[in-house]
């Protein structure tokens, strides 16, 4: 995150100094912020919003969004974006319904699945990586053909009755005083340590800040540039299927219209979550925070009784744009004195 | 020969051609086209009539492209046109007179506009990619538009709001004349004027452009407006055809054909050029795409399949470096440069 010049300068020198030092948590810190604040008004305005569960049931309802916004956040740092990944979740539970129906293991299932996924992901980043077509076009094709393979597979609905996966959508983990959440949650909020671990951590991570800060400034300093890229196409590839297989616990049944219009809402869970569309700044605690956001937006409308659900969506819609706002205030070009 | 091989649109007609010719093969009436009470009837008639709103939104679509930018949000703005319409009609007092019709489409366009201005000022004004800002609106218009019919499915019987979308004209339909009155419109409002080098020149650089003295601001308004336009139209068409408003389903993934559509026709989708007819040819060929899944006897929601491997082979032969990489199998030595300027 040290390096913000690029190639043809004179405008985009001083592009993100609103960001430096210290101010580069404030969009994240917004989220987080944002999100307390809507809690307590709930709490304030309905009785017996203000209790562990209902936090929890944010968690235990949108552990698919949360895997599929970690996979999303690392695409978006580098100033990517994957259209695909709603599409690989619905070819992913197809998967996973079909061959559980023909009496495969489990284990073998979900191996194969995230197999499946992350080559998906890894297919897409060589694309556009080895032929330079833009990563929106790239994945938009990859939309279409996973959700075509959906078809393939089947048309009609398929139920999960296999006994794993039937225990793993009816397990409850209890954490005292009555509060419980399911696996999925842990898997997810494992994902999300694993990512953040990646993220801050290891070379890779720092690779993906320093690309998303400056594609060109990050090859000449001999990083690891197009491996990078194709690599974070094939991390929101697998996030996409771990999120399958959990939507599949969720859901238990696999059908191909399932998770339509899902990328959008991890690409907004991302972006109110603060991290930045051209790439480069970001954090996936951030991301996690948005999906709460989501999550707690759905929570007030099923409150109110009053409010139809075709809210979420003009919420949301809404939030991101007030976020995108917010990024091109702290964002916006500062020239030097 | 070579100038014809070279020609960036030889390419999809023949891949149109070759697609008609397939559907011929396995249907032997395909491309005969009857009168019947004083109609035109036939397959070929009938990809024209269903590809008409993916042809009007495919031309929004290419001038917004042509400035370097995306449009998400024809889609949502189908929908919401569709359901503006058919609510207004649906509650009117006099819900089948030509008269209410009209008010409907005149409420659908005006939505139309409003919301391709509401993108046009988000790019241009507030200066947000276009990817982004066009994603407001597709993540909240669906929204709107169930906002608008109240989650219901608006049906309505007004026989001259049904002639859009089913009506014939002269033995052709009216969607197929609204589609070319667009297109003319466009090819001469662009093409017979300067307004297509402008729009190009913004698409190729629009700080230079401004430099330039051309007001770039509201030239990327225009085409956001006009592409706003065409998808409120478009979404009239849609309904109409149906005589009802879909709030979720109208026009759903409607700006994946049209952008498809698009780039099929040779438009660069890092702007600076495009082709009209280009782009019809491009909306043709997904329309007899569908059409041929459906006569080959595959199940039809398989399209997309195909779909995406059309996107894939076509982005593959527009990319330079693909086109690069096979030159340098077949001729090790090249020194000709890959970039065309085509106006």
């Amino acid at each position: 995150m040290s390096v913000v010049t690029r190639t043809p300068a004179p405008l985009n020198r001083t592009r993100i100094s609103l960001l430096e030092g210290k101010a580069r948590y404030a969009p994240t810190l917004a989220t987080v912020g944002l999100f307390l604040a809507m809690f307590a008004a709930g709490a304030v305005m309905y009785p017996g919003f203000l209790s562990g569960q209902v936090f929890l049931n944010l968690l235990v309802d949108n552990t698919f969004l949360i895997v599929l916004a970690v996979g999303m956040t690392f695409v978006i740092l580098t100033g990517g974006i994957d259209l695909s990944v709603g599409s690989v979740v619905a070819l992913s539970m197809m998967i996973a319904a079909a061959l559980l129906q023909a009496g495969w293991n489990p284990v073998a299932v979900i191996a194969l699945v995230l197999l499946t996924g992350a080559t998906f992901g890894l297919l897409m980043g060589l694309v556009i990586q080895v032929f330079e077509i833009q990563p929106f076009i790239v994945t938009l094709a990859g939309l279409f053909l996973a959700r075509g393979l959906c078809y393939v597979i089947s048309v009609d609905s398929i139920t999960v009755t296999d006994p794993f996966f039937t225990a793993m959508a009816q397990a409850r983990i209890p954490l005292g005083g009555r509060m419980f959440i399911s696996p999925g949650v842990v898997i997810a909020l494992l994902v999300v340590a694993l990512a953040f671990y990646v993220l801050h951590q290891t070379r890779f991570g720092r690779t993906v800040y320093a690309i998303g800060g400056g594609e060109s400034s990050a090859l000449l300093m001999g990083l690891a540039v197009p491996r990078t890229k194709v690599l974070v196409y094939g991390i929101s590839g697998l996030c996409s299927a771990v999120a399958g297989v959990l939507f599949s616990f969720y859901s238990l049944s696999g059908y191909s219209l399932a998770a339509t219009g899902l990328e959008l809402d991890a690409i907004a869970a991302v972006v109110v979550g603060g991290t930045l569309l051209t790439g480069g700044y970001g954090y996936v605690l951030g991301s996690l925070a948005g999906v709460l956001i989501l999550g707690i937006v759905q929570t007030f409308i099923s409150y109110e009784g009053t409010l139809s659900s075709w809210w979420t969506r003009i919420v949301i819609g809404a939030l991101l744009l007030a976020f995108i706002l917010l990024q091109k205030l702290f964002s916006r070009k500062v020239t030097v004195t | 020969m070579n100038a014809l091989l070279k020609h960036r649109l030889t390419w999809p007609v023949l891949a149109l051609v070759l697609l008609l010719l397939l559907n011929q093969v396995f249907r032997a009436d395909f491309l005969s086209v009857r009168l019947q009470d004083g109609h035109l009837y036939g397959s070929l008639i009938d990809i024209l009539r269903n590809g008409a709103p993916t042809i009007l939104i495919a031309l929004g679509m290419t001038l917004v492209i042509a400035s370097r930018g995306i449009d998400l949000s024809v889609g949502a703005v189908a929908a919401i046109a569709g359901a503006v319409s058919c609510t207004y009609i649906y509650t009117s007092p006099d819900p089948s007179s030509l008269q209410t019709a009209a008010v409907a489409v005149a409420l659908a366009v005006v939505a139309g506009l409003v919301l391709g201005l509401w993108n046009g000022f988000l790019v241009s004004v507030v200066g947000i990619q276009p990817i982004i800002a066009t994603l407001v609106l597709m993540t909240a218009g669906r929204g709107l538009a169930q906002l608008v019919t109240d989650g219901q499915i608006i049906s309505v019987s007004n026989d001259s709001y049904q002639s859009i979308g089913a009506g014939f004209v002269l033995g052709l339909p009216i969607s197929i004349l609204i589609a070319a009155a667009a297109f003319l419109a466009a090819g001469l409002l662009t093409r017979r004027t300067a307004l297509g080098t402008l729009i190009e020149a913004v698409g190729i650089n629009p700080v230079a452009s401004r430099l330039a003295g051309l007001n770039a601001r509201t030239i990327t308004m225009a085409v956001y407006v006009f592409s706003g336009l065409c998808a409120a139209v478009a979404g009239l068409m849609i309904s109409s055809n149906v005589t009802a408003a879909d709030a979720n389903n109208a026009g759903l993934y409607i700006e994946m054909d049209a952008i498809l559509a698009v780039v099929i026709g040779g438009t660069s989708l890092a702007g600076g050029r495009y082709s009209l007819v280009g782009t019809l040819i491009g909306a043709l060929i997904i329309q007899t795409l569908t059409t041929t899944v459906y006569t080959l006897g595959i199940p039809p929601e398989v399209t997309l399949v195909f779909k995406a491997l059309v996107v894939i082979i076509v982005c593959l032969l527009q990319s330079s470096r693909a086109r690069t990489l096979l030159k340098q199998r077949r001729r090790p030595v090249t020194a000709t440069s890959d970039v065309k300027v085509a106006i």
